[in-house]
């Protein structure tokens, strides 16, 4: 399995990290040897292996479905880095 | 007292019971080293004023009789935690500014037992490295250097800041997180001890998330005893962690009795790796020798798919850090880049996250989105899984054997020069090779400083115990730290 450039361009935008052309090479060298390294997964007998949900077999806790924090507007928005009346502001999403 | 930074938690803990000191004294030493200490690079902010404020509650608290194991005792924390109107930055770009609302459950728990917070320490940017070089702050240096080599050497990460202050002695112990060995690691490279404790003792609430399935809180201590105060501390159920588990904590330091007659202890043949410098085969057979005269039984066990953890840790974390930092978007807080007329929403997560992510970060993100696509989910992400499921077992068998606990090197050489290895990310990954099935299997582990190579610089082992019982690992491990003596400190040169 070799990732080419193109590859890498997909991948770089379902991750929605923009990555210029020029660095898409070193890029797809990079995938394609930790890709190599994850390829030794291929040797092992998975066969009827069920594959791992949780490490340590627990029950989750199960919990009232009820409102218990809220009405703190300020504290969060005070990180935002632009947020106008109330709301966090974006630019435009609808043309 | 002199030397008031120099004393172990436990140390300082029964000076400040007898009323021999204070916190406020304990505090203003550390401070007074912290500050000269600007070479190590450890201390990436400063909170002098919460300090000097916690200690001054704390010695009222000991007046009062109030007083908790950590009561008054001042602390490093990992940037990793989120702490209440203090910089949280993970030691990325991207989380510029951002000062939490709130406290992490861990550290929140230190500070009702009355610890003194003196301010957050480097790391690798969100725990993704095994040098602290991928870090926004720079790198943080290793105060231990090889004889008279003026080279700077690694720390160890992604907990390395956490590591050189400890070692260093600018704080009595350090908050540390461990996704695939990065308490273990950096505490070998410095002289340390440090454990990842079971998936689940230690909420995860309020830690920056990297891989949700693996990262656990730990402590990072002087030595054994310190780190059974400091974990029971770290320890418990929190409700906002649902898988945080909700089992009784025990009193770790009373369980310290360096007793491990009729102990079993297991050497897994698989750890002995092509390659491996002569004086870590050395170091282990001599760790081995040492538990053997402490009473405890050694057999040699086999742990058969221990060569498929790293290929394994590198598809799992991978595919949860692309899915936790997703949140990272430049809208609800941190970095947002600036724009160009007419760029849209996409422009701006694309524009803010490539310059808020430093180079590894972005890596392991694009690689977790990859095996995570559509096509590849079944050939890697849930091969990895089944994987996983194998490596557990592996464990499972030898403990129902009757083994209590396991002995390992805890890294494969001891401390590396800065910028050795930041070209090769699979060269890096290899430092893992020996913590990172730990996390795969959810177990506690714990890396205990017991000798020195040819330049005198530390080395460590590694114990793995059974889940939830950290008391007995950490009983263990006392009495391999013990035998070591270990007491090497680095000379001071910062």
């Amino acid at each position: 399995m070799s990732i080419d450039t193109s590859t890498a361009a997909r991948v770089a935008k379902l991750a929605r990290i923009k990555v210029e052309d020029d660095a898409l090479p070193g890029l797809a060298e990079d995938f394609n040897r930790i890709l190599g390294f994850i390829e030794e997964l291929n040797e092992v007998d998975v066969e009827g292996v069920e594959p791992m949900v949780s490490v340590e077999p627990m029950r989750l806790k199960r919990r009232v479905d009820g409102v218990t924090d809220g009405n703190q507007q300020d504290k969060i928005l005070s990180n935002a880095p632009d947020a106008r009346e109330g709301f966090f502001a974006v630019p435009k999403v609808v043309e | 007292m002199s030397d008031l930074t120099k004393l172990t938690i436990a140390e300082a803990r029964d000076a400040l019971r007898k009323g021999e000191t204070t916190s406020a004294a304990l505090t203003e030493a550390c401070l007074a080293a912290i500050e000269g200490a600007g070479a190590l690079n450890a201390f990436v902010h400063h909170t002098p004023e919460i300090a000097r404020a916690q200690a001054q509650a704390a010695d009222a608290r000991i007046k009062a009789g109030d007083a908790p194991a950590l009561c008054g005792i001042p602390l490093g924390i990992k940037d990793l935690f989120c702490t209440k109107g203090v910089p949280s930055q993970a030691a990325s770009r991207i989380l510029e500014g951002f000062k939490p609302e709130y406290e992490s459950t861990v550290s929140s728990q230190l500070f009702e037992r009355g610890a003194v917070m003196l301010g957050k320490l480097n790391m690798d940017e969100f725990a993704m490295g095994s040098s602290n070089e991928t870090s926004v702050y720079g790198n943080a240096v290793n105060p231990w250097k090889r004889g008279n080599d003026e080279a700077e050497l690694t720390p160890g990460g992604s907990s390395g800041g956490s590591a050189a202050a400890v070692a260093a002695d600018l704080c009595l112990g350090a908050t540390g997180t461990d996704t695939g060995g990065s308490i273990r690691q950096p505490a070998a490279f410095t002289g340390i001890t440090g454990i990842k404790p079971t998936y689940g003792r230690c909420s995860r609430w309020g830690i920056v998330a990297f891989a949700s399935s693996l990262d656990q809180a730990g402590p990072m201590t002087k030595d054994v005893r310190d780190a059974a105060i400091m974990l029971e501390a770290m320890c418990g159920h929190d409700p906002k962690d649902s898988t945080s588990a909700d089992l009784p904590v025990p009193d770790f330091e009373a369980m310290l009795t360096g007793d491990i007659r009729g102990k079993t202890i297991g050497i897994p043949r698989e750890y002995r790796m092509e390659g491996m410098p002569e004086e870590i085969e050395t170091l282990w057979a001599e760790g081995r020798k040492m538990l053997e005269d402490a009473g405890a039984k050694i057999v040699d066990i086999s742990l058969p798919h221990t060569k498929y953890a790293l290929p394994t840790y590198y598809v799992i974390a991978p595919a949860e850090a692309s899915s936790n930092l997703a949140r990272y978007d430049g809208v609800r807080y941190g970095h947002r880049a600036t724009l160009a007329q007419g760029d849209g929403i996409t422009e701006m997560y694309e524009k803010t996250r490539a310059e808020g992510f430093g180079n590894e970060v972005k890596r392991r993100v694009m690689i977790g989105t990859y095996v995570l696509s559509a096509g590849f989910y079944d050939a890697y992400y849930n091969r990895a899984r089944k994987v996983r499921t194998l490596i557990k077992r592996d464990f499972e068998e030898v403990f129902a054997q009757g083994v209590d606990a396991i002995l390992t090197p805890a890294t494969p050489s001891s401390a590396f020069p800065l910028g050795m290895e930041m070209d090769d990310p699979v060269q890096m990954y290899l430092n893992d090779v020996f913590t990172v099935t730990v996390n795969l299997a959810g177990l506690p582990g714990i890396a205990v400083p017991t000798g020195t190579d040819k330049h005198g610089l530390p080395m460590g082992l590694q114990l793995i115990g059974r889940p939830w019982e950290e008391g007995d690992l950490l009983n263990t491990a006392y009495a391999l730290e013990q035998a070591a003596g270990f007491v090497s400190k680095p000379a001071k040169w910062w």
